[in-house]
């Protein structure tokens, strides 16, 4: 009867929830904004979506082949994340550029999975914006459902001061990238990942919560530039993303701030309209020293 | 105020919670080992061939930390030798068969109202130690080096499946109230309460009505590893107990209910040979049976009907920090329950993804994903200044991680090998 038994360390029970799980869990979570985005600027946006996907997954199999280590889920991840942040016009040879440089540049030339320091979709659009800004920022972009087109919200705001209708940047008839037009849909997106825990209150809070302060006491208008741009997109997921961000709550909370500050500066001042991308890739660089100074207290320590 | 921080909450499969404590039958052999408890084993006082009975003490030790042990069986001594005990480990063991007559020695009474150093000699010559798991000899714990002001009783049971405590908390709370007043005696602590997780309403109760008068009881929210001593101690009272430090530093003594009822049985003169152990899993009957000592997990599952399927594992002590034996072990004064395990599910290890959830639930606010990288990398110096030798292996971290990383076997490498470096 006592033959053959299992010898392992405890625990002998785990929890449900995998990183496989995880990375369709936030997947799923980007459905509503990703749907909405190929219905409102058409099929050809699916086809920007699924070629980044596939240009991501294609170089993670052959950086992993290269660093005999197995392949993992969230390149699928890192390829939606970048064609989300895509003009919808885009040619379709820039998703798959874009992804493969993420996922090599951005993930495997750290050594893969877990030890890259920036966010890997993120360093794939930074890579884009400073080779191609035409084709990244064109001076004007589709507007959803119709054959017109305009300048982005932020543009018209930083060269014309014309803000545009909060109804409209809410639920996703503004010009934009791909997955950032519709708040509401980010929304539905990042309240699921929040209520199902997989995603930090903290950095989305302290993100838009600094940036709607500060802006208020520019004197910018706040409402307008949480729903401006790539914001919630950034704020729920990819300042969300857990290998390039602190792992430690209020390293998670000074991450956001520091996001936020960041944002406002880029947009206030700086000569581009839109600050997200910078935000967080500097913040990435910050997140190993944060780390390391808001480590938790020791049960029976001061 | 500190408060208890992190921790899981697994499914609690409480299987046995209403099933009342049956004897299990007399075994026909009983392996006794000669170190159930935290200290110096014992040596043998009998040899092959002698003649025993029920409650003789066969094997004890001149240590300071140490208690002895005694057959729980009447026969004879058929084996000196090592076998696999339920910590994991070899170790020596008496092997006794039964005559069948479960004739008994037992020693003379003791009034509770005895001397403490009475009280205190007679509860190690009855070899009570810390029956929750850890095992430390109880005579030693009662005896602090420090005064203290409070007694807290252990009946929170945090582990899931287990129900040993609970149910000997609701069927034998005149002789826990009895052994909680010697203790609080020995002590001389002016406090006592008593803590209870809240799944288990009907032992509070019944804890509330026999302590009535000298003790409170605190209903404690359902949530593992509130039962390990210094979470305890901080849910209860606030307090932190020092690193590298021990409850009485903070003025406080946990005591398990089980303990305590052995301590009342030490006085009637029973020596401990006896627990409650619930046996449950992929069991046919899974139940709660009062075990004499030495009994073979093999026998007891064989009396709940063996296996449903399996076993694949089998586990003495719960699924969070139980050890999974590599065969037949058998049941020592410190095993409260045997698991059974029909299916392993095979769970490759992937990278870490950096998720937090470990940190989230380190009760002691350790960083487990950063000390085991340390500790892969050989870096045993930096896992001190990670405070390494804190960790308790609650299993906490290695539950929740989405990646399977071993966190508690890597935990374990790194304060053998960090220790050393300190003892350097």
């Amino acid at each position: 009867m006592m033959q053959n038994l299992t010898v392992s360390p405890p625990p002998h029970v785990r929890a449900r929830t995998t990183s496989n799980l995880i990375m369709l869990a936030v997947i799923l979570s980007l459905l509503p904004a990703t749907g909405w985005g190929v219905y409102a600027f058409g099929w050809r946006t699916l086809a920007v979506v699924l070629i980044s996907i596939a240009s991501a997954l294609f170089s993670e199999c052959l950086g992993c082949r290269m660093l005999k280590k197995q392949p993992g889920s969230s390149a699928a991840v890192t390829g939606l994340l970048l064609a989300l942040c895509l003009p919808p016009s885009v040619p379709l040879w820039v998703p798959a550029v874009g992804s493969a440089f993420a996922i090599f540049a951005g993930k495997i030339a750290f050594g893969g999975t877990g030890n890259n320091l920036f966010n890997p979709a993120l360093v794939g659009r930074a890579f884009l914006m400073l080779s191609w800004p035409a084709l990244i920022a064109p001076p004007t972009w589709p507007v959803p459902l119709e054959a017109t087109s305009s300048a982005t919200p932020l543009n018209l705001w930083k060269h014309q001061h014309a803000t545009s209708s909060l109804s409209s940047m809410f639920w996703g008839f503004r010009p934009g990238c791909i997955g950032e037009i519709s708040a509401f849909a980010l929304l539905l997106g990042g309240a699921a990942l929040l209520i199902l825990r997989l995603i930090d209150w903290r950095i989305p809070a302290s993100y838009l919560g600094t940036v709607a302060l500060l802006t208020w006491l520019l004197g910018e208008p706040v409402l307008f530039h949480l729903l401006a741009g790539g914001l919630l997109l950034g704020a729920f997921f990819m300042a969300t993303d857990y290998v390039t961000t602190p792992i430690t709550k209020k390293g998670r909370l000074i991450f956001g701030v520091g996001a936020g500050c960041l944002l406002v500066l880029i947009r206030k001042f700086g000569s581009l309209p839109e600050g997200v991308t910078y935000s967080i890739l500097i913040m990435n660089a910050f997140s190993p020293l944060i780390e390391r100074f808001t480590k938790p207290r020791v049960y029976g320590t001061k | 105020m500190p408060r208890f921080r992190g921790g899981v909450h697994p499914k609690e499969r409480k299987l046995t919670a209403s099933k009342p404590i049956e004897k299990a039958r007399l075994p026909e052999k009983v392996v006794i080992p000669l170190r159930q408890h935290v200290g110096a084993p014992c040596e043998p006082l009998v040899k092959v061939g002698d003649v025993v009975k029920t409650g003789q003490k066969i094997g004890d030790s001149p240590a300071k930390v140490s208690a002895p042990v005694h057959a729980s069986i009447s026969g004879t001594v058929s084996g000196i030798s090592s076998e696999l005990s339920p910590s994991g480990e070899f170790i020596t063991c008496i092997t006794i068969t039964s005559d069948g007559k479960d004739e008994r020695v037992e020693l003379p009474p003791l009034s509770p109202d005895a001397p403490k150093e009475a009280l205190l000699e007679r509860i190690r010559e009855a070899g009570v130690v810390g029956m929750g798991g850890a095992g430390f000899p109880t005579h030693v714990k009662l005896n602090p080096p420090k005064p203290v002001h409070t007694l807290l009783v252990n009946g929170v049971e945090c582990e899931p499946y287990i129900t040993s405590d609970h149910r000997l908390m609701l069927e034998f709370p005149q002789e826990i109230a009895e052994g909680t007043k010697i203790a609080a005696r020995i002590l001389g602590v002016r406090r006592v309460i008593v803590a209870v997780e809240d799944n288990k309403p009907d032992a509070a109760e019944k804890m509330g009505e026999v302590m009535r008068g000298f003790a409170e009881v605190k209903l404690l929210k359902t949530r593992y590893p509130r039962g390990d001593e210094r979470h305890l101690i901080r849910s209860v009272l606030g307090v932190e107990v020092p690193a590298g430090g021990l409850p009485f530093d903070v003025g406080v003594v946990v005591q398990n209910v089980a303990t305590l009822k052995a301590i009342s049985d030490a006085l009637k003169g029973r020596t401990l040979v006896e627990r409650v152990v619930t046996v449950t899993g992929d069991v046919a009957q899974p139940k709660n049976l009062m075990v004499r000592v030495g009994t073979l997990f093999s026998d007891l599952l064989q009396q709940c009907g063996g296996a449903t399927k399996g076993p694949a594992k089998l586990i003495a002590g719960g699924p969070m920090m139980g050890v999974a034996l590599s065969g037949d072990a058998p049941v020592a004064k410190t095993t409260g329950n045997v698991l059974v395990m029909g299916e392993v599910k095979e769970e490759p290890e992937s990278p870490c993804i950096r998720c937090g959830r470990c940190l989230e639930v380190c009760p002691m606010g350790l960083m487990p994903t950063l000390l085991a990288k340390l500790v892969r990398a050989g870096r045993y110096e930096d896992c001190l200044s990670g405070n390494i030798l804190s960790c308790d292996e609650c299993g906490c971290c290695a539950y929740i991680c989405p990646s399977r990383i071993p966190l508690v076997h890597l935990m374990r490498e790194g304060k053998l090998k960090a220790s050393a470096l300190v003892k350097r």
